[in-house]
């Protein structure tokens, strides 16, 4: 069955406008008689219930977190872009919806990403108007720096703590409509199920995480704002309570999980130190703007690295390979996500990595030091400067741009990167994968949306740096506010709904008995164990590069593990207090689940595109091969349960605007 | 490396609760809750029940983390979360006392994990700038002077942990408070509502039982933000030059 994405007509830099002024209203009497339920309180979240309220409808927000401001976006470092074009640097919004088309590698819908770019400017107005102190230059106005992917300079920042301030920006403007009793706010609570009556979303039932409590609560409709489901590799740079549970619930209850197999992985992390690791951090993008990615030449010389007998200072610059400049001059460093981790893996495959796991590139700042600390010099009138002048106020430069990151560096791995280089290394970032929604950010459910990392919508196979959290605020503030009156402004006759139905009934009674079925198994394995294992597959066989027979195999591996969990998984605790070993339970069980469609995605994608790369399809040069001619479409897979095949459903995709060509950036 | 660890076990909010003693094996690269992962792996192995902390992004960003560790908020290193906390600034044979934050306003609900809900109200009482979505001007129409915009961000920078709470012997929340209150009004958009601002968080932070300020400033000291006590001074002015009009309706 092919699918509506519902794009409204007219030419596409028009579009949203026109259907912006002609779309259905909820009047201010009916809003306030319709209930919203939105659940996840990150930036798309948190925007959407604060702009949801301050309209008039009755909101209900929901977290698992203690607080709506610790959500993962919290930790987005480098940056958001908007096509201001403050730089006068030829900027505009059809060369970011240009960008983000080219840079997702042809596989996002036109209509939204240009919608995208549109409200980008919007974006930055509303978050300095909330107080959020992005970088400025010494005339007062907003500075800009660039960011993988394009030759622009559009990416607004707040040092290294973007994410932070722009989520205490919609934390604060929700907490204001929390006071002013238009949001109804749950911490520490965990939706577990979807409740449809008559084919509509009309309710979830969530779990109070502090008494085990199931609670049914009703709306008009239901909003997931609940963010990516990276952490189903277990090492990611996702928060720890990161999951796909809200999600795969909606998946089970019909809704299309579009893509899944579009994971993003990240060049530019913390690698790896051992077995015991629970997490793995990430260092923002922004430092490729002054960071040089090298190895060295020689396998001789990255084994000695490796044992530990050379440092990299020991390797002079003739004997560095600086691939990233070499294979691709135009952009450098800068070159896209994907094809900056590719390149990374490509050069510890072949021997070249410098950690003693041999999994780690160097990213080296002492050629920016260099060169500011003689900018630096020069605009202080100090002539002839010696070195260590140089270096004291290159180093201060490079303070002041990263000084957060190279601490955290430092804190992480006891290396001081002013001195020697960082290491770094690919590590699972951000799914561009996700809930398939049509223009309006409605899935195939009426009456249930998705926004933010939670769909699909605007990254394809790729997503370019910092515009995650433009898309999760351009959603929240400035589309779903919108877009949720085409369905509402149907239901201003519908009363205000019971909790006491049937409906409601039968998914409380399943949820009790999923979570009771967990904790009855009483086997010897953790948890934890499971997802690690879990981890492993996914990294080894639909990781950064993917063939067919890997991909064979780790079905049938997930298969197996999926079998062995619920005969001997171990959940200590009870279920009727604060027990996070039973959260982890329930959330980890619906990983594999999710595991298993991304390789059946994987499996079905024979192309490689973006993040999705597929050995067997590849250029001469080891690039990414598109099939456009048969695979230039989103795949929205229908579950139907473990013991039969997902079906597919296919959005074709039209591009009548920009023409599909093979991504360069060489 | 061996450890030794004592950690407080309390099952429930009504429970007394009381420091049980465990030994853990521990690498110098693991973080302190990667060395608590370790230790709960165990106890579920031997079907005990692990020990309740919270965490989530493991980068010192969310402000989930927050043990007092050997009677410090967040442990020994400056400027450092818990969950940055590396075990290489401990020694094999170490023995370690982990305690969640004590104080009448963050109750303890099991083990390490505390309520930090009042933090959320106080927010909610007016850390806010009134705008609405869709209100703002063009984000260049008021030029910000640099310096002026990295003092908000200075203060802005809080993420809302707790420990200064935890640190501080009256139990006062006067560095969060201010730090919100200081990262607005240090910004023409926040500045408008200042002293509306500043009496309405003042007066949310009496009611939920925080203690009074005594410019002990042990809070600066064990914030993992470095969070300058400078903010405390600025509420302080504010507050004072909005109680002497005519009181702001608050609530």
């Amino acid at each position: 069955m092919s699918l509506d994405g519902k794009v409204p007509s007219g030419s596409l830099a028009e579009k949203w406008t026109r259907y912006r002024g002609t779309m259905n209203l909820v009047a201010p009497n009916n809003k306030r008689r319709i209930e919203v339920i939105v659940v996840g309180t990150g930036l798309a979240g948190a925007s959407a219930a604060a702009t949801l309220g301050e309209l008039g409808y009755k909101v209900k927000c929901f977290t698992f977190h203690d607080s709506p401001r610790r959500a993962h976006s919290i930790a987005a470092q480098g940056g958001i872009n908007a096509a201001k074009n403050y730089q006068n640097d030829g900027d505009s919004v059809y060369r970011l919806f240009y960008d983000t088309i080219k840079g997702g590698d042809y596989r996002s819908r036109e209509a939204n990403v240009h919608r995208l770019a549109e409200v980008s400017r919007n974006i930055i107005d509303q978050a300095v108007a909330q107080g959020v102190p992005f970088a400025r230059e010494y005339g007062g106005l907003l500075a800009n720096r660039s960011f993988g992917g394009v030759q622009v300079s559009r990416t607004f920042y707040a040092r290294g703590q973007t994410g932070q301030q722009l989520l205490l920006g919609a934390y604060q403007s929700l907490s204001r409509q929390i006071s002013l009793g238009n949001v109804e706010m749950y911490n520490r609570h965990e939706m577990m199920d979807v409740v449809m009556i008559d084919g509509k979303a009309r309710g979830i039932i969530a779990r109070n995480l502090l008494t085990g409590e199931l609670q049914r609560h009703a709306g008009h409709c239901v909003v997931l704002a609940t963010g990516g489901y990276g952490n189903v590799f277990y090492l990611s740079t996702n928060a720890m309570m990161s999951n796909t549970t809200a999600a795969w619930r909606a998946t089970r209850k019909g809704a299309y999980m579009a893509n899944p197999c579009f994971t993003q992985i990240h060049p530019t992390c913390i690698p790896q130190s051992g077995d015991y690791q629970s997490k793995l951090t990430l260092m923002s993008e922004s430092l490729r703007n002054d960071g040089r990615v090298w190895v060295p030449r020689s396998k001789e010389d990255a084994k000695a690295i490796q044992e530990g007998r050379k440092t990299a200072n020991d390797i002079p610059d003739a004997d560095r390979y600086y691939y990233l400049e070499e294979r691709y001059p135009a952009f450098g460093n800068l070159v896209p996500r994907d094809v900056a981790s590719r390149a990374a893996k490509v050069a510890c495959d072949d021997g070249l990595g410098v950690a003693p796991t041999g999994l780690a590139v160097y990213l080296d700042f002492a050629s920016a030091i260099e060169r500011y600390g003689k900018s630096a010099a020069n605009s202080k009138g100090i002539h002839n400067p010696d070195a260590a002048m140089i270096t004291k106020l290159g180093e201060a430069v490079v303070e002041e741009k990263y000084g957060n990151l190279f601490e955290m560096y430092e804190k992480i791995t006891g290396e001081n990167p002013y001195k020697m280089p960082m290491k770094i290394y690919p590590a699972v970032h951000y799914t561009m994968g996700g809930l398939w929604v049509d223009y309006n950010l409605e899935t195939n459910i009426p009456g249930l949306f998705a926004i933010g990392e939670c769909n699909f919508s605007d990254h394809g196979a790729n997503r370019l740096g910092a515009s995650a959290l433009m898309q999760g605020l351009a959603d929240g503030y400035f589309v779903l506010p919108y877009t949720i009156g085409q369905f509402l402004s149907h239901e201003i006759r519908t009363p205000m709904f019971d909790s006491n139905t049937a409906e409601f009934e039968a998914a409380e009674k399943a949820v009790q008995e999923r979570l009771e079925g967990f904790m009855n198994v009483k086997g010897s394995q953790s948890v934890e164990s499971f997802h690690r294992r879990l981890g492993k597959i996914m990294w080894e066989y639909c990781g950064m590069a993917r063939n067919a027979e890997g991909l064979q195999k780790a079905r049938t591996m997930i298969k197996e593990l999926r079998e062995e969990f619920y005969k001997d998984v171990f959940v200590p605790g009870g279920m009727n207090d604060y027990n996070p070993e039973l959260e982890k339970a329930h959330r980890v069980a619906d990983f594999i689940e999710l595991g298993e469609l991304m390789v059946v995605d994987a499996l079905d994608r024979n192309e490689s595109c973006g993040g999705h790369f597929r050995e067997e399809y590849k250029t001469e040069e080891g690039e990414a091969l598109r099939d456009d001619a048969n695979y230039t479409y989103v795949s929205a897979w229908e579950y139907t349960g473990w013991d039969t095949d997902p079906v597919l459903h296919k959005e074709e995709l039209t591009f009548e605007n920009v023409e599909l060509k093979t991504r360069s950036y060489k | 490396m061996k450890l030794t660890l004592k950690i407080w076990r309390q099952k429930s909010p009504k429970d007394k609760g009381r420091f049980e003693t465990y030994q853990v094996e521990a690498n110098p690269h693991m973080s302190f809750l990667e060395m608590l992962d370790v230790l709960n792996e165990e106890l579920i192995s031997k079907k005990e029940e692990p020990v309740a902390f919270e965490h989530d992004c493991r980068e010192g960003i969310c402000g989930t983390c927050g043990l007092v560790i050997d009677g410090q908020p967040h442990g020994p290193s400056q400027g450092t979360t818990t969950c940055q906390l590396h075990m290489r600034h401990y020694k094999d044979g170490d023995t370690i006392v982990i305690e969640p934050y004590r104080g009448s306003a963050f109750p303890v609900f099991k083990d390490l994990a505390v309520d930090r809900s009042a933090f959320d109200r106080i927010i909610q009482a007016g850390g806010y700038i009134s705008v609405n979505t869709g209100q703002a001007q063009d984000g260049n129409a008021i030029p910000i002077e640099k310096e002026q915009s990295a003092r908000a961000f200075d203060a802005a920078a809080c993420i809302g942990c707790g420990a200064c709470v935890a640190a501080c012997p009256n139990a006062s929340a006067m560095l969060f408070v201010s730090a919100k209150a200081s990262h607005l009004a240090l910004l023409p958009q926040g500045e408008v509502e200042s002293k509306r601002r500043a009496q309405a968080m003042v007066k949310q932070m009496d009611l939920e039982g925080f203690g009074m300020c005594s410019n002990v400033t042990a809070c600066e000291a064990e914030c993992p933000k470095e969070i300058s006590v400078e903010n405390i001074a600025r509420l302080n002015r504010e507050f004072l030059s909005s109680t002497l009009g005519t009181e702001v309706k608050v609530g």
